[in-house]
């Protein structure tokens, strides 16, 4: 009877041009506000809220420009600590060699969309697969990062400073009035990377290519070139994500940030972005991000640590692909 | 000659909506070498699937050895005695030889493999069938010919009484097969029986005891090899009647222009030394037995492989072809034999498939105009008559016909004038078929010009104004619709080197 009615459920269109995933991830997130809500009254906070967007940031952005990368039949796993060594270099040369930070926060930027380049060739041009340069060129910039700055930690200028302006593009906190101005540089870069991916050419010839990267090359496609870009993509949000990170937690450590992309791509999976290619969405990209965020803000209300976050996402992750995989079998 | 080993009797065997086999016989002697022969799609495959249990019959009798037996897997048929050495090779190319012969049936000592007792029985094997291969050789460092000789090691090693070689020369070099036959006419010496797949006609005459033909799925009579002569055989094999009447003669005007010129095209050691013409409103047929390098031809040509060598001229001008860009461009569209693969991208809708190539044409700015890009697709869908509930279905929903018409479409939104045919039926229901052919027909008369390459005897008749035969990677004759015959065909598609 009421799995008569859930599979009603499943093949009604609105849910299926939705995606079950997805809407399975979406009511996952909305019930995990609530109930965090019901537990701690404290949890329903603005200030709270806004905690749980500025968690949000760096992984969501870089959740955005790999959802491309995993669009397209591959993976970067370089962004995490890309992260680490655009935020580092850009830094150093803010604070250490005085370089403005209007050009600190471009040469952020374009470090990460130099390190998408380099993945783009290697799995474009040399054919390397995507895993295997993605690893390389995640620990070449964990060095580089590290040399950059010899193994020093870099701490961007605080917002009170003459320099420090820059963190009002994510966070403005002045007299009491609190405005997650991240959140909506957030949304911005979602709605772009929705629009690139679903109405231009780019975006559908990588969908084309991830799903089946031989027909696409036989019907003309420049399957080396888009799926290059694709990877540009993902390093240039990595880049911003940097931003994000030195915006909201001053102090960068030498060799960090390995992890953040396990944690930006399982954003992407819970979202329902099929791991073989050929599908993906940035919408669904943001739920499981958000989810995520809600985990870490939202234990600590509930008595539990942070590092139940980790445990909780891991959980979430299978779940939601699992939910998949039943809802596929049962179609076929 | 020996006592008979197996017989099979009114084998019969359908899938949805092909007869595969009617009423086959086949009956194997003890030390004979026994040729099954037949054009592509003959049944040689079904029936020998249909022998080792890979499909179950519809009806018909098995014996083998006095018994009447019905496998209903390979391992059946493989313990009762019985053994295929395939085209394709199964080996596990980074173990050893030993490790390969005695897979799944290792020699234990204890709970541990016993490395040196397999190398050791490996060694007996091969000594027994005059053969030099050291057994803790890694498999993948052998020559295609040295494994296929592990192959016929791993089946004798199981006590087998009937061997079956599905085109075991088809990579192998001269010696290769000099070393191969002389195996062979060692296991006809042990008193096995064996039968033998091939299209080669003078192997067949070399190796072969007797002939048995098959052709459309029936069995099409048996010869005795020393008294027969190639044309008796090629006669067995295309004797059909054939229902549909073959084009009578070419609706090209001689002084039409020729669109596409290709000379001495040269790629890999499938096409090798290919030239050929094609006019305008023409359909060119491309026939040939299975392997005979028409696809390698048609995707060198289209630049979706590498070629060495060779110059291609469209309307006179030389065209450098290096990518199916390039191609594109020049205005050749290619229809693979396999669709799903390379053909569609499966899971994308049927407006998505027919821009792939000419998306540039639906872009406004930045943007894809979708209200554009919609309306084109429904035309082809009108046009070509496309069954589909609407235009924004998954091709892979549609059946075989329809997502071929998606295909087509996806070319002619490109406005190509060249499109190559590459077996534009297969897997394609008969209804369907016929409205391909209408469209093929159709298109030619616009003045497209067509390469159609086909495996079907009767489609090749039906269709072409111009035949071209192609065997081993080299064009072995061109006839005009009006000489070509399915003797004559049959006949260049055999002529090797």
């Amino acid at each position: 009877m009421k799995n008569n009615k859930i599979r009603k459920l499943f093949k009604n269109p609105v849910v299926k041009a939705i995606g079950t995933q997805k809407l399975i991830a979406f009511l996952a997130l909305i019930s995990l506000y609530v109930i965090f809500g019901m537990i701690n009254p404290a949890f329903r906070t603005y200030s709270t809220l806004v905690n749980i967007f500025d968690a949000s940031y760096y992984i969501g952005l870089m959740a955005i420009g790999v959802t491309f990368a995993i669009t397209s039949d591959g993976i970067d796993l370089s962004i995490g600590t890309v992260l680490t060594c655009s935020a580092l270099v850009s830094g150093c040369l803010v604070t250490k060699y005085n370089v403005p930070i209007a050009f600190g926060l471009i040469i952020c930027i374009l470090i990460g969309a130099l390190f998408g380049l380099l993945n783009g060739l290697m799995i474009s041009y040399m054919k390397l697969p995507p895993f295997i340069a993605t690893l390389g060129s995640m620990m070449l910039s964990k060095g580089l990062g590290s040399i950059f700055t010899k193994a020093q930690s870099i701490t961007w200028p605080q917002a009170t400073a003459e320099q420090g302006w820059f963190r009002c593009i994510f966070k403005i906190n002045q007299n009491d009035i609190l405005i997650p101005t991240g959140f909506i540089l957030l949304m911005i870069m979602a709605v772009l990377a929705s629009v690139l991916l679903n109405k231009t050419r780019p975006g559908r010839y990588i969908l084309a290519l991830g799903s089946n990267s031989e027909a696409a090359r036989l019907s003309g496609v420049n399957v080396a070139k888009w799926k290059t870009l694709a990877y540009v993509i993902s390093g240039t949000m990595a880049g911003i994500a940097g931003l994000a990170y030195a915006s909201i937690y001053s102090t960068i450590l030498p060799g960090g940030g390995g992890g953040f992309e396990l944690d930006a791509i399982a954003g992407v999976v819970i979202g329902g972005t099929s791991m073989s290619g050929g599908y993906g969405t940035i919408s669904g990209t943001l739920i499981g991000v958000f989810i995520m965020s809600i985990l870490k803000t939202g234990l600590p209300f509930i008595g539990l640590q942070t590092h139940y976050q980790q445990a909780a996402t891991g959980i979430v992750l299978v779940f939601a692909v699992f939910m998949d995989v039943l809802n596929r079998r049962k179609k076929n | 000659m020996g006592e008979i080993i197996l017989t099979m009797k009114g084998i019969d065997k359908s899938f949805p909506g092909v007869h595969a086999l009617k009423k086959v016989n086949l009956e194997i002697r003890k030390g004979e070498v026994c040729a099954l022969m037949g054009e592509n799609g003959a049944g040689k495959s079904t029936l020998m699937k249909v022998l080792t249990g890979i499909y179950s019959k519809d009806a018909g009798e098995i014996v083998f050895e006095g018994r009447t037996v019905a496998f209903t897997n390979p391992k059946e048929a493989q313990d009762a005695g019985i053994a295929i050495v395939h085209q394709e090779l199964n080996m596990m190319q980074q173990l050893t030889v030993a490790q390969n012969i005695f897979i799944g049936r290792e020699f234990m000592k204890g709970k541990f493999i016993d490395d040196r007792k397999m190398n050791e029985e490996s060694k007996k094997l091969f000594e027994r069938l005059n053969i030099d291969i050291d057994p803790a050789e890694i498999m993948s460092s052998l020559t295609i010919g040295k494994q296929q000789m592990c192959e016929i090691a791993r089946a004798i090693s199981k006590d087998v009484k009937l061997i079956v070689f599905d085109e075991p020369t088809a990579a192998l070099t001269e010696t290769e097969i000099e070393e191969l036959f002389k195996i062979i006419r060692d296991l006809r010496k042990k008193e096995l029986g064996i039968i033998y797949i091939s299209h080669r006609m003078d192997e067949i005459k070399v190796i072969t005891d007797r002939v048995t033909v098959m052709r459309d799925g029936e069995y099409a009579g048996t010869l005795i090899t020393k008294s027969c002569t190639k044309d008796d055989i090629i006669n067995r094999m295309v004797g059909r009647t054939i229902y549909e009447t073959p084009k009578e003669k070419s609706n090209i005007p001689d002084h039409a222009p020729v669109v596409l010129k290709v000379e001495n095209l040269n790629a890999g050691k499938m096409v090798q030394n290919v030239s050929f013409a094609l006019r305008k409103g023409e359909i060119l047929g491309f026939s040939g037995l299975m392997g005979a390098g028409r696809t390698e031809t048609a995707r060198a040509l289209f630049g979706a492989d590498k070629k060495i060598s060779g110059d291609i001229y469209i309307n006179g001008q030389k065209a450098i072809i290096n990518s199916p860009q390039d191609a594109i461009k020049a205005g050749i569209g290619y229809l693979s034999e396999d669709r799903k693969r390379f053909g569609l991208v499966l899971d994308k809708t049927i407006v998505e498939n027919t821009s792939m190539s000419s998306l540039e044409k639906f872009t406004k700015g930045l943007f894809i105009d979708r209200k554009k890009e919609e309306k084109t697709a429904k035309e082809y869908i009108d046009q070509l008559k496309t069954k589909t509930p609407t235009a924004h279905t998954q091709v892979a929903s549609l059946s075989g016909g329809n997502q071929q018409k998606v295909v087509i479409a996806k070319w002619l939104a490109k406005d190509c004038d060249i499109l190559i045919f590459d077996e534009p039926t297969r897997g394609i229901d008969v209804g369907a078929k016929n409205e391909i052919y209408h469209l093929m027909n159709e298109l030619a008369k616009q003045g497209k010009s067509i390469i159609m390459i086909s495996s079907e005897m009767t489609e090749i008749l039906r269709m072409s104004d111009r035949i071209i035969v192609m065997c081993e990677g080299r064009k072995t004759g061109e006839f005009l619709i009006e000489e070509a015959s399915q003797e004559i065909i049959m006949h260049a598609a055999t002529l090797r080197n």
